[in-house]
């Protein structure tokens, strides 16, 4: 049920409140996106057919590395 | 591409927690966490470093009541089209689940979505066509959004949506087990933020960390409770940070309020939780199943509704039991043949359980 899954706009409807989203692997579906604000090229966590927000894919690899620092620096 | 792996940053941190003797509990409240615990044999990890983490209530198909199964029942056979999602199609109610009515020639049918739903009420007019909204702060915003676009007149909503901080308040409050510290849900606090669990941390001086749902996400998750104990400065902190802003989501936050207000509600396993229910305001009870249809659900009015006969769900939510503890478990409870909620949902702790039963841990 809280499943969220996400993926990346890659067209906005003319409605402008619907957008398809590609999920990867040639997996697109239609979204409801008038709980964020998205643009084409924009990545989403998408829940039972909703946007419910934005994802920076580069946040992923800016968190690890503070993770590393923090182990390395309070070593536990 | 959200992808958040570090082998050894997991393995230094899992042999790090097994140096400091620790015998801690620790709740959370969603399905997928439970998934990525067992999945990856994190359950039996954190075991060995003496971290025990139950689930508590959270899979919103497990914590709806047998009433409103009941409710939903009833709705489908006085002829009304009931739409919902797939999981909650198959609990079973006193008799049977909204899936045994299929067979009688009721029309229950199985939605992605909230909009799947009003696709059908517009595509269908003649049919009245009832949404069972199920889920916590991450789905109502969803049935909030659809009820400001004024759907058609044929279509209603039988509002089941329940919200966590509230929840999670009861559990600490009924002090029936004790918690060290809570890993708060992912996808929830995309939407509430941070904010409405510092309560929690403020009454209880609990620990919490909101995290994500990759292995190593729990890992930190599990990581950050203990410094916040061994420092003994509880707090709520966010690891989820690429998915959980600090304010969450503004605009379904507004929608929220707008459409809902708060209720006391039970939930199962429970009893009544003050205000962790979300109703449909008057200003939208055209939309609102149970004032549209008061007169065929008033037959429900007065009458108590039982757990399914040697069912352990409510003690499992409550996170008193573990699934294997209940005698059903794996028995005469299966997926295929599910006595209580917690083994029809694939966000249920026996659901989840029974299909890693036979994992092999790395």
């Amino acid at each position: 049920m809280c499943l969220a899954v996400p993926g990346k706009i890659i067209d906005i409807n003319e409605d402008k409140q619907h957008a398809t989203v590609d999920y990867g692997d040639g997996i697109k579906r239609t979204v409801n996106i008038s709980l964020v604000d998205a643009k084409i090229g924009t990545y989403v966590l998408v829940h039972a057919g909703f946007a419910i927000q934005t994802v920076d894919p580069k946040e992923a690899e800016e968190t690890l590395e503070l993770f590393r620092e923090m182990i390395r620096e309070e070593g536990g | 591409m959200f992808s958040l792996r570090d082998r050894n940053l997991a393995r230094e941190i899992i042999s790090n927690l097994k140096e400091k003797d620790l015998s801690l509990n620790f709740m959370h409240v969603c399905g997928t966490h439970q998934d990525t615990l067992m999945k990856h044999g994190l359950d039996v990890l954190f075991k060995e470093c003496g971290v025990n983490i139950i689930q508590g209530p959270g899979c919103p198909v497990c914590v709806t009541t047998p009433r409103e199964i009941e409710e939903m029942i009833l709705l489908a056979r006085e002829g009304k089209t009931v739409a919902t999602f797939g999981d909650m199609i198959q609990v079973p109610g006193e008799k049977q689940s909204l899936r045994d009515l299929r067979g009688e020639g009721c029309d229950i049918r199985t939605v992605y979505g909230i909009e799947d739903a009003v696709d059908i009420a517009r595509r269908e007019e003649d049919r009245e066509v009832v949404f069972m909204a199920v889920g916590f702060e991450t789905t109502a915003p969803s049935t909030a959004s659809v009820v400001q676009q004024h759907p058609p007149e044929n279509f209603s909503i039988l509002c089941c949506h329940r919200t966590i901080p509230e929840a999670l308040d009861a559990i600490l409050s009924m002090g029936e087990i004790r918690l060290d510290g809570l890993i708060d849900p992912g996808h929830v606090s995309t939407i509430i933020g941070v904010k409405p669990y510092k309560f929690l941390t403020e009454k209880y001086g609990i620990p919490q960390v909101i995290a994500g749902f990759e292995p190593l996400d729990l890992i930190m998750a599990v990581w950050l409770l203990v410094k916040q104990i061994e420092k003994d400065k509880p707090k709520v902190e966010n690891e989820y940070t690429r998915a959980v802003k600090e304010e969450g989501n503004i605009v379904a936050q507004k929608l929220l309020k707008e459409v809902f207000t708060s209720t006391d509600i039970k939930w199962r396993g429970f009893p009544v939780i003050p205000e962790s229910g979300l109703i449909l305001r008057d200003r939208h009870q055209e939309y609102d199943a149970r004032r549209k249809y008061e007169d065929i659900l008033s037959k429900l009015s007065g009458k108590t509704f039982r757990e399914p006969p040697g069912c352990r769900c409510g003690e499992l939510l409550r996170g008193l039991i573990e699934p294997q503890e209940c005698p059903l478990f794996g028995k005469i409870c299966t997926p295929s043949h599910p006595v209580g909620p917690c083994m029809v949902s694939v966000e249920g702790s026996c659901n989840i359980t029974f299909k890693y039963s036979k994992r092999k841990i790395e």
